[in-house]
């Protein structure tokens, strides 16, 4: 055993220099050269303002803007804290979750019955900052948001299904729409028309 | 289930198929000094490296010198990060001024780090200093290099003849890091990054949401620490949710990318094992059998999670899956082979909230890591794990015929048998005696959060996955409390250790046989008898030891779910 300690020691202290140090710098100034946006978290500048990243969902809660799903972060969608309710399938706090979640989308969305509500937009998502809505989540919302910025609900719908995004390949994981960018299209379609 | 969602098992399972080759073929002329296109820079590095540490390549190992040079890496590794750890208040780099860890976390992330596992008993962004953080990426680069060294003596062990050594473990452990973990995880990075994973040393980034609200946005060399974590089937990411984060994977390219990534060495492995004892119908034989059980798994989850819980249907929704703890942007098809691989393939990182998985769908996972994960499995300790069941399967087939069993041209006797035996036997006892403990004990009971059978199934998952050194988990279990800290440890520890050990003393013995060659009587380990027989024991092992326990967790709780019954 002595005998193989100090080749031990002196690869694990080459390892901390190369593996440890000189690896994660070398690869943040590729990243930054070849993918400077991507690298920097894809945030997305308005008015010379940062404003959030795409991949991170925000908050909404006014009736302007479509709404994301529940999240189980603290505040939620927390940027810095992904967190899951950790719910099991038999547990009643699910059942009243989603319950509740139902009521509030069903109160929010006048005119919408649960039949039309996924169950994505009721139930929490696994990081707590899911930036996707699936396409029936947001369509559900559109006389709501149409209503609430004063535009025609064929305009908003436009801007949906302009905003669906498909499989990757068409095959992999599931269509879904940026809660975010489906967002500022609205407000810019809302300023357009004067609101 | 929608066609698309089969679809996705049935193009992954293909590509695998079309990857083994190459990779295999790669990893085998590494391993045996051939020209690769990386030698023109790799070969000074290397001889560098090994004039560095004062070491002769050339050297033969017996298998306990071998173990030996495993355990020293191995210890000093655990060492260096537990003092890093513990002394972390009095060193460098640690700008938030984190304080002391307690013992038992430290231990716990010291084993798990240095074990393959990374089980995370603490909260990263809010314990660890830089330099600690930064010494977790260097493990990951260095611990699942063990796992394929005691595949490579294992199978040394097999193929050499009258022999005494299993090779030298210092070139199988440099040459795995220099021409497969690093360019793997340089190329990895950057595919990361340009599907959107940030990578940068920012300040955590302050914005002011669309709707004027105040949002924290978390930075840092995210891309460059997960590239490796995915790779090496490590499990550790940067963000508390892994792969479930949108920076960890932004997008269904990049999820299943990370899928393939982390199949990409323990498929390699196969073919190499089918390259080195010169038949690769062996290796393919052991590639179907693993495609098999993974196949079977992936869809009963995703059966389970399209269905959804009936406890919901009431709500009558537009819809039934369940959506609880998974991702828009996965869905419950993607989310549901993610997950089934991070049990089979022991890569850990989930992309959806395990513990709010149907019974099912958990009892899967709980299987797949029962079993030794032995499907697909990691850097080469799933291949290892699954030679163990092969001989246990000759052994049986010999049984029914009378003769004594046969394996790639070796007899197996009672040493190999009872080798395998105990790699079987450790990790069902840890498993089972610290589950029984942990619902005992009032300090095992107190950290489970669900609670009825679903509280069990938490528990044991807990154990499973550090025996297996998977490292996900049922997150509502209270991993931090001094409980499931210290024993997690240890199920760790000794899943890693007591349980490949013997696999490196069956190499030991077999080494010294001579060949026989196959005669009319020897029980072909291809084709698809063989296939089925191998599968048939990994499946009677595993029912045989954990049923009950299954059946009291999991299994009891489909039934309450489907009688209506909430806990």
């Amino acid at each position: 055993m002595k005998s193989h300690i100090g080749p031990a020691i002196r690869l694990l202290l080459l390892s901390t220099v190369v593996l440890g140090l000189i690896y994660p710098l070398v690869m943040t100034g590729l990243a930054q050269l070849i993918f400077p946006s991507q690298a920097d978290g894809s945030l997305i500048v308005r008015h010379g303002r940062v404003i959030g990243s795409r991949w991170i969902g925000q908050q909404f809660t006014s009736a302007r803007f479509f709404q994301g799903r529940p999240s189980a972060t603290t505040p939620p969608y927390n940027g810095s804290g992904s967190a899951a309710t950790n719910y099991g399938p038999t547990n009643p706090a699910l059942i009243k979750e989603v319950r509740t979640n139902l009521a509030a989308v069903l109160k929010a969305n006048p005119g919408v019955t649960a039949s039309q509500v996924p169950p994505s937009l009721v139930e929490s998502s696994d990081s707590g900052q899911d930036p996707d809505i699936s396409p029936a989540g947001a369509m559900l919302q559109v006389p709501r948001v149409a209503k609430a910025n004063h535009l025609p609900g064929a305009a908003v719908r436009h801007l949906v299904e302009t905003h669906i995004r498909g499989r990757f390949l068409g095959i992999f994981g599931n269509r879904y729409v940026n809660v975010l960018e489906l967002n500022l299209a609205v407000q810019a379609l809302a300023h357009g028309h004067g609101g | 289930m929608t066609v698309q969602g089969i679809l996705q098992l049935v193009v992954l399972l293909a590509v695998l198929a079309l990857l083994a080759k190459p990779i295999g073929t790669y990893m085998y002329r590494v391993y045996h000094g051939e020209r690769t296109f990386l030698d023109a820079v790799l070969r000074p590095v290397e001889r560098g490296v090994y004039r560095f540490m004062g070491i002769d390549p050339a050297q033969e190992m017996r298998w306990t010198t071998y173990a030996l040079a495993l355990l020293a890496i191995n210890a000093v590794g655990f060492i260096i990060l537990f003092l890093l750890i513990v002394l972390q208040p009095y060193l460098p780099l640690n700008p938030q001024h984190f304080k002391h860890v307690p013992l038992w976390v430290a231990w716990n992330t010291a084993i798990s780090f240095a074990t393959n596992t990374n089980w995370q008993a603490y909260g990263g962004e809010s314990t660890l200093s830089y330099l600690t953080q930064m010494w977790l990426v260097v493990q990951q680069f260095l611990s699942p290099i063990t796992g394929v060294c005691f595949l490579l003596a294992m199978v040394r062990g097999f193929v050499r003849h009258n022999a005494e050594t299993l090779g030298n473990f210092w070139q199988d452990f440099v040459r795995t890091l220099l021409w497969i973990s690093i360019p793997l995880a340089i190329v990895a990075t950057l595919v990361m990054v340009g599907l959107g994973t940030p990578q940068n040393f920012h300040a955590y980034t302050q914005v002011t949401t669309l709707q004027g609200g105040k949002q924290t946005i978390a930075q840092g060399p995210i891309a460059s620490m997960n590239s490796i974590m995915q790779i090496g089937d490590n499990g550790g990411g940067y963000m508390n949710m892994n792969a479930g984060t949108p920076f960890e994977s932004p997008n269904a390219a990049s999820l299943t990318l990370q899928l393939l990534m982390g199949f990409l060495v323990p498929i390699g492995c196969i073919y190499l094992f089918g390259l080195m004892v010169k038949d690769v119908r062996q290796g393919w034989a052991i590639f179907v059998a693993m495609a098999l059980m993974f196949a079977v798994g992936a869809l009963v989850v995703y059966h389970s999670e399209a269905a959804g819980n009936p406890l919901l249907a009431h709500l009558h929704l537009a819809g039934h899956a369940n959506m609880e703890g998974k991702e828009t942007r996965f869905g419950p098809a993607l989310s549901s082979l993610f997950e089934n691989s991070t049990t089979a393939v022991s890569w850990g990182s989930t992309a959806a909230a395990n513990d709010s998985l149907t019974p099912m769908g958990g009892l899967v996972m709980l299987f797949n890591m029962m079993t030794g994960e032995v499907i697909f499995g990691s850097w080469g300790v799933g291949m290892v794990g699954m030679l163990a069941f092969a001989v246990m399967a000759v052994f049986l087939a010999g049984l029914m015929v009378g003769r004594t069993p046969e394996y790639l041209g070796k007899k197996i006797q009672a040493y190999e048998v009872k080798m395998a035996v105990l790699a079987m036997i450790v990790p069902s006892f840890v498993i089972l005696v610290f589950a029984a403990l942990s619902v005992v004990l009032k300090a095992g009971r107190s950290g489970i959060f669900n609670h009825g059978p679903h509280g069990l199934s938490e528990v044991l998952y807990a154990f499973s996955s550090g025996v297996g050194n998977n490292g996900s988990a049922f997150g509502g279990l209270n991993a931090a409390s001094p409980w499931y800290a210290a024993t997690v440890g240890f199920a760790m520890l000794f899943g890693r250790f007591p349980m490949y050990l013997p696999a490196l003393a069956m190499a030991g013995s077999l080494v010294k046989k001579q060949r026989v060659p196959a005669s009319a009587g020897t029980f072909p380990t291809h084709g698809w008898l063989w296939i089925l027989l191998l599968v048939g024991t990994v499946f009677i092992v595993g029912a045989l030891t954990f049923f009950p326990a299954l059946a009291l967790g999991p299994i009891a709780e489909q039934f309450a779910m489907q009688a209506g019954k909430v806990f």
